[in-house]
């Protein structure tokens, strides 16, 4: 079982590496949406590969870090899209190069049945 | 759409599922070191857990675990885990890259997908995917905030976005 345990090791390095690229994507990107897009992408990845890691070194746990590699990956784009929309809501406008955004349109709407009400 | 008939069926379904997941949390390494105490109240629970979740946990019933849905299922998992890879390349290279490619936008598009599941499975997919965010979903209408536009139509942002990943999903969620 010499090869699992190294297999869990360069799991868990990659998953470092993730994780320190999005602290530093969460550090260089200009506003919240992508610095969002950096975060859930790269710690989905490193949170996954570091648990995984811990699963192949110690085989009595692989089967429960399965369960939480799942539910992370279930788990962390439903948060970061509560977190967006929610920024949204609250009228944090995002930075945009090519004007494009359909979101809007549907903001003003709920907006105006907010203030009715 | 509520009969008795469907009711027993996810009732089954949900049993199942979660008493799998029980006994994946306690499994103790070898077959032979099963308690037969845990496994009892693993029944209990997983009952319990059952009857007071089996509306809101499945929309098919036992449907849902036809051999041929865990294959499409099985293939989803490949494309999506290949889609996953790639997008950690794309974010770590527009991380490292000093002149930090960006070029945001919101996009929207259209889905086919009718079941609400599935419409969040989509949506958790998105988000994973490369330079894509789910921001929200109204009805059948995607609103992805994209990290690098390259076409502001709806159509072509469908094609680009969620067309492999909707291609399976419809074979499962019909």
């Amino acid at each position: 079982m010499e090869i699992l345990k190294y297999i869990g090791y360069g799991l868990l390095i990659i998953g470092g590496i993730f994780l320190f690229l999005g602290a530093l994507g969460i550090y260089r990107m200009p506003d919240l949406y992508n610095r969002l897009q950096a975060g859930t992408k790269a710690s989905t990845i490193g949170a996954m590969s570091v648990i995984l890691g811990v699963g192949f070194i110690q085989p009595d746990w692989l089967i429960k870090t399965l369960i939480i590699v799942v539910f992370i990956a279930v788990a962390n784009p439903l948060s970061s899209h509560a977190i967006g929309r929610a920024a949204y809501k609250a009228g944090l406008k995002p930075i945009m190069k090519t004007k494009m955004d359909a979101y809007e349109k549907t903001q003003n709407i709920q907006e105006t049945k907010e203030v009715k009400l | 759409m509520q009969d008795g008939k469907s009711s027993i069926s996810k009732f089954i379904y949900t049993f199942i599922v979660v008493f799998i997941i029980w006994n994946a949390f306690t499994w103790p390494g070898k077959f032979t070191d099963i308690q037969l105490a845990e496994v009892l109240t693993g029944i209990f629970v997983s009952i319990v857990l059952a009857l007071l979740t089996n509306k809101f946990f499945s929309s098919f019933g036992l449907k849902g675990i036809l051999p041929i849905k865990i294959l499409y299922f099985v293939q989803y998992l490949f494309v999506f885990l290949i889609a996953l890879i790639k997008a950690n390349y794309d974010v770590a290279r527009r991380v490292i890259l000093p002149s930090l490619p960006i070029n945001p936008g919101i996009i929207e598009f259209k889905t086919n997908l009718k079941n609400d599941f599935a419409k969040m499975v989509l949506a958790n997919s998105i988000t994973l995917t490369p330079g894509t965010l789910t921001l929200d979903v109204i009805d059948d209408t995607f609103y992805v905030h994209w990290i690098d536009v390259t076409t502001e139509d709806a159509e072509q942002a469908f094609k680009e976005i969620a067309e492999p990943f909707e291609k399976i999903l419809l074979k499962i969620y019909k």
